[in-house]
């Protein structure tokens, strides 16, 4: 674990080289330490795959006291080795069930909310959450070159694309997108090589390892095999996101007619 | 009430930021030129961060529809009151019907429009600060456009202000941004650290409310393909190219390109009011001379008064 500057009211922390599940329960838990630890000098926290930023207000502590309070907090945050991550189904293992992860010792919310506003999934719990995908090469452009390059067919990219399910690693990059991981080798695949200039909402995509659903029509550059009729962000909406960091996502193959009774869009 | 006859380049309603919601991806927006903000609603009687109209540019035409008072600080851009030039950084009555019109400015590119009481749009997460590209804050998430009307209260009788000269920023055409080095700091060899900090780079055409592209003196970190992480304010990304890019107010909140540090907030409006061509150049800070800084400056904030006209 390592402590560096980030700015002037910001640290950050590494946790890892690599991301794991294990690692991503890890900036979890210190997220919600520091959040009490901090109180209200913390301005907001940001957990990505293998770090969590940590920024505060410069006027009233200094990174010294932010920096004595996250060893404390770190210090409390159990060893990787001893610490049972929340489950997340192996193939390998024959995993099918969809029952909800348990949740963590903690019970407080990721970051205090604010009055009258709860938490992005409405609890501080981790949850399965599962999404419906209409995969097909007229909802997902990319599926057939991805099933080509990957040697398989799109019938096996569909199946392998929802044998698996996701942790919610980080969400950012545009209002709701949610980073999930890790993607079965066979059907990563790097992103294109020239970015799409309107990626639709509800995009089911793919690059690397990684997959997500585009919250809104955007940029991006990420290989689409599908689409999908949940609003990821709706910023009418309790809770704004169906998904938080650390929440599992599985998707389900749906069909053309009920991806529009879901209330899915053309493109 | 105000009514926006024309928006000019680009006009956005601001308050101080969208703070604590970096968890659902949103990111913070808020005032390119914190202090040229805060000063035009200082003489509005305002509180600081009270929702104001940011100027890039120009040619925004607003006509009050009630008695008020406005306040314009920021980028010299000519301010006329039904028709009458009037000064910057002071305190003005305008009575309904009359026209507010901008020009354009000749040192900087960013000034703030505030009234008195604020503008009152309804908050988004909390703020009304306009992210388009999240289209959130403002007026359904956008920029001001023809028609537009902007609820304000009208009514308060402060005392007229001025802000006098010597208090005012200079915008200048070449400046000096300090940086705290941080993340992947110790990844760019002693040698190209050298190189960025002793280098003069210019703005690009690239340059928006999410960040400035610079161009000049190509800088390698000495790593690749890291993990997306958390962004601040004011960090500076060295993409594979080697040309640096200052992330803003509208920044993604994550990302994974080396980043070799982050520009003081303090210093952010000086690269904020350049336009393209703007020359650029970095000097590193320790984190214990940024926190004097910071608390240098708090401190002339509040020791810094208006003088009634």
């Amino acid at each position: 674990m390592r402590i560096e500057v980030a700015g002037e009211n910001a640290l950050i922390i590494y946790f890892a080289e690599e991301t794991s599940p294990t690692v991503s329960v890890q900036i979890q838990q210190a997220a919600l330490g520091l959040e009490q630890a901090l109180g209200d000098k913390l301005v907001d926290l940001i957990p990505s795959y293998a770090s969590l930023l940590v920024i505060y207000d410069a006027l009233s502590c200094d990174h010294l006291w932010v920096g004595a309070c996250i060893r404390g907090v770190l210090g409390t945050v159990q060893d990787p080795n001893t610490l049972t991550p929340t489950p997340l189904p192996q193939k390998e293992r024959g995993f099918k069930t969809q029952t909800p992860s348990p949740p963590l010792p903690m019970e407080a919310p990721f970051l205090s909310k604010r009055p009258g506003e709860r938490g992005p999934g409405g609890e501080g719990v981790e949850k399965t959450i599962e999404l419906p995908v209409w995969y097909s090469p007229e909802s997902g452009p990319d599926l057939e070159s991805l099933a080509n390059n990957a040697g398989l067919t799109p019938e096996e990219v569909i199946a392998i694309h929802q044998s698996s399910a996701y942790r919610v690693y980080a969400i950012g990059f545009a209002p709701g997108f949610a980073y999930l991981g890790q993607v079965d080798e066979r059907i990563a695949a790097p992103r294109l090589a020239s970015p799409r200039l309107k990626v639709p909402r509800g995009a089911v995509a793919i690059a690397d390892r990684q997959t997500a659903v585009y919250p809104d029509v955007s940029p991006g550059g990420w290989n689409l095999i599908g689409l999908c009729p949940t609003r990821m962000f709706d910023p009418q909406a309790t809770p704004t996101m169906p998904v938080s960091v650390g929440d599992s996502v599985r998707f389900k193959a749906i069909e053309r007619d009920e991806f529009l009774a879901l209330g899915g869009e053309l493109p | 009430m105000m009514k926006v006859i024309q928006p000019g380049v680009m006009a956005l309603l601001q308050d101080g930021g969208r703070f604590g919601q970096h968890r659902i991806g949103l990111t913070t927006g808020g005032p390119l030129d914190r202090d040229a903000f805060q000063w035009a609603n200082r003489l509005c009687g305002n509180e600081v961060n009270a929702t104001a109209i940011e100027i890039s540019i120009g040619g925004l035409v607003l006509e009050a529809q009630l008695d008020t008072q406005i306040a314009l600080a920021g980028a010299d851009m000519t301010l006329k009151i039904n028709k009458q030039a009037v000064n910057g950084w002071t305190t003005h009555a305008v009575k309904a019907g009359q026209r507010i019109e901008l020009g354009y400015a000749q040192h900087g590119c960013r000034a703030y429009l505030a009234v008195a009481g604020g503008f009152t749009v309804e908050p988004t997460f909390g703020s009304s600060a306009t992210v388009v590209r999240e289209k959130l804050g403002g007026l359904a998430g956008a920029a001001l456009a023809n028609g537009d009307v902007l609820p304000c209260p009208g009514g308060q009788q402060t005392p007229l202000m001025t802000l006098v000269a010597k208090h005012r920023p200079r915008y200048e055409k070449a400046v000096t941004l300090r940086v705290i080095p941080g993340y992947q700091q110790q990844h760019f060899t002693p040698a190209q650290q050298a190189l960025f900090f002793s280098s003069s780079y210019t703005v690009s055409d690239q340059c928006d409310r999410m960040g400035y592209r610079l161009e000049g003196q190509a800088v390698q970190a000495g790593i690749s393909g890291m993990l997306s992480e958390g962004i601040c304010f004011g960090a500076i990304q060295i993409p594979a190219n080697g040309q640096p890019i200052v992330l803003l107010n509208d920044r993604q909140t994550i990302g994974g390109y080396p980043k070799i540090g982050s520009v003081l907030s303090l210093d952010i409006a000086k690269l904020t009011q350049l336009l393209p061509g703007g020359e650029i150049h970095f000097q590193a800070i320790s984190m214990a001379e940024a926190h004097n800084a910071l608390h240098l400056a708090d401190w002339r904030w509040r020791t810094t008064s208006l003088t009634p006209l």
